[in-house]
């Protein structure tokens, strides 16, 4: 081998101070100086062997004896499978590390590694070969070729990235969020104001039947999605959107600004059940301290004073719902949220 | 008498005083502690007299002596029999300490003088009554519609099958395993301590009825295997982490140890 030029003279490759200890002395196992001691190893290494076999063979029998009828016989029938499985071969795996541990040869020797760098004749003969080659196709003579091959092969992954990106994001309508079933007022599901206008009906989820005003006594609180919901094509996108919680408190507590005092009844609110943290339901109502908590990251919003965050990483109240009595008595939504619901994103305000 | 003064010096003689003195003491504050106020069944007026009995001495105190409330405590009227039926046999009230809320515990009064408290409250104005035997039956309940109801209403606090969750500073919803059908029609009727009212219009008794019996199905035990609690991330984070995790590293350490 001719390697002398490549390695360093040994006093630059080893600090001065330290030694290198070599490897360690070699020490006998209890088997290797007393017959007896490999005689029972050798013995446990079978019987762990044969109860790997015995495992397997309970496996099958398991799986022919066993009857499949109701839930609870799959069950018995997958675990007795899978135990016959799982100790047939991890007993394969600890009889082998076991034998390897305790009869098989561990006297301790080093194994020079193969110097990586071929010998000095193969390395010009593979170089003549691919100047060859490369002359041989005339690359360097025809441009034409070059930038041709060039763009079909920079272009043909394309088919496969474009699609997959772009399924990314499904929808790239940043204002989709601005935008609820509670600004859509179809006759059947909307009652109309005093004013003549059409609100669409709050209704309970999951039945979708609208809710009286009368229905939300003091402390109550209903679950709503907009009246019609259901029969929505899009059913769980505008689900996902249009969730809103309602309370009753005592019409004292609430802080209502001048702008806003027209949006609660008697007492009655509704805020978007979508957080402005990252979206989670906001569901979990105290009813004593009029708190709504986030199951996610324990953002607090106060109910009784315009849904202001008190607590946790929420920056922004939540979206208040503007609603009404129409002239049947049910509760309709005056129009829809004055913002987007929802967490934060950077298009929001545009 | 020798045979008495002998033994005095027995080295099982201040354990046997110590014995006496103790059956002593009991049997003096059974024979002298205060009684708590019974009263004997009867009609409804009956009822409500020795409910009031009970009343004035067990829960005046905080909710004041007509059950008109104090800084300490809420109103009584109006709250109706099936919010004093939850509250006592469910033993959160009489409240035993001042904690952030109420906790459950075993029942201070018997079922009779339940109800006559429940008479009671119930006769200082109109609320909520107990609901019968056929309103709280899950056998006659939809738990698939139970479901449904309890998923959009109720598992966001008592988590998806009844196991409970916490809520801010100390306050926590409780797990529903032992609850009664009774009981658990009467938190969503009333409303009990943090928890919102679902009144009649909001779910309907049906309604109510599936969630128990959807309450009661999810008791059942299940063929997919160890539930862990039903408590989702925390109790299988906790299994994976120390049993899966810890086995792989007990393993390798075995594998790599040298045999002796």
């Amino acid at each position: 081998m001719s390697t002398e030029q490549h390695v360093a003279p040994a006093e630059a490759q080893e600090p001065e101070l330290f030694e290198n200890p070599g490897t360690e002395e070699h020490r006998e196992r209890l088997g290797d100086v007393d017959p007896r001691y490999a005689k029972a190893n050798e013995r446990l290494i079978a019987l762990i062997l044969a109860v790997s076999a015995l495992a397997s063979i309970g496996s099958i029998v398991a799986y022919v004896a066993l009857p499949l009828e109701d839930l609870w016989s799959v069950r018995n029938s997958t675990l007795f499978l899978g135990l016959g499985l799982g100790i047939g071969m991890l007993g394969i795996g600890v009889a082998a590390i076991h034998w390897a541990k305790t009869l098989m040869s561990n006297v301790e020797y080093v194994e020079e590694r193969h110097p990586q760098r071929s010998d000095d004749e193969p390395r010009a003969v593979a170089a003549d070969m691919m100047k060859h080659g490369v002359e041989d196709s005339g690359i360097g003579r025809r441009p034409l070729l070059k930038g041709a091959a060039l763009g079909a092969v920079a272009l043909a992954p394309l088919p496969y990235v474009v699609p997959l990106v772009a399924n990314l994001g499904g929808d790239w309508n940043v204002g989709a969020f601005r935008h609820t079933l509670w600004g859509e007022t179809p006759e059947e599901y909307s009652g109309r104001l005093p004013d003549g206008s059409l609100g669409r009906r709050l209704a309970r989820d999951p039945e979708d039947t609208p809710i009286r005003a009368t229905d939300v006594t003091n402390g109550s609180v209903f679950h709503v999605i907009p009246h019609g919901l259901n029969e929505h094509e899009h059913f769980y996108e505008e689900k996902a959107k249009a969730v809103v919680l309602m309370v009753r408190l005592d019409p004292d507590l609430l802080h209502e600004p001048e702008e806003k005092a027209d949006w609660s009844y008697n007492g009655i609110v509704a805020y978007s059940k979508i957080c402005t943290h990252v979206g989670c339901p906001v569901a979990l109502y105290e009813q004593q301290t009029h708190h709504l908590l986030c199951p996610c990251h324990q953002s607090t919003f106060d109910m009784t004073d315009q849904a202001k965050v008190v607590f946790g990483p929420a920056k922004r109240p939540l979206p208040q719902l503007p609603i009404a009595v129409d002239d049947e008595g049910y509760l309709v939504a005056r129009a829809d949220f004055d913002e987007p619901i929802g967490p934060s994103y950077w298009e929001r305000l545009q | 008498m020798k045979a008495l003064a002998a033994s005095r010096r027995s080295r099982f003689a201040p354990a046997l005083l110590v014995l006496l003195a103790l059956i002593l003491t009991g049997a003096m504050y059974a024979a002298f502690a205060p009684q708590p106020a019974e009263a004997a069944a009867g009609d409804a007026t009956e009822d409500v007299e020795a409910g009031q009995e009970l009343f004035r001495t067990n829960c005046a105190t905080c909710h004041g002596l007509n059950g008109e409330g104090t800084d300490v405590a809420p109103s009584l009227i109006g709250v109706g029999a099936a919010s004093v039926d939850f509250q006592m046999a469910t033993g959160r009230m009489p409240m035993r300490n001042n904690s952030p809320q109420a906790e459950a515990g075993p029942p201070q009064f018997d079922a009779e003088q339940i109800s006559q408290v429940a008479a009671y409250v119930a006769s200082l104005g109109p609320g909520p009554a107990i609901p019968s035997e056929e309103m709280v039956d899950p056998a006659t309940g939809d738990p698939a519609n139970g479901l449904a109801l309890f998923r959009t209403n109720c598992a966001m606090c008592h988590n998806a099958v009844g196991a409970g969750g916490a809520l801010s500073e100390g306050k926590h919803a409780p797990a529903l395993w032992d609850s009664t059908p009774t009981e658990i029609y009467e938190a969503m009727l009333t409303g009990p301590q943090s928890m919102p009212v679902f009144n009649e219009a909001n779910i309907s008794p049906e309604g109510k009825r599936d969630v128990i019996a959807y309450l009661m199905e999810v008791r059942e035990p299940t063929p997919g295997g160890v539930s862990l609690g039903s408590l989702g991330p925390v109790s299988e984070g906790l299994w994976v982490w120390i049993i899966g995790i810890g086995g792989l590293i007990g393993a390798a350490i075995w594998i790599g140890a040298k045999s002796s």
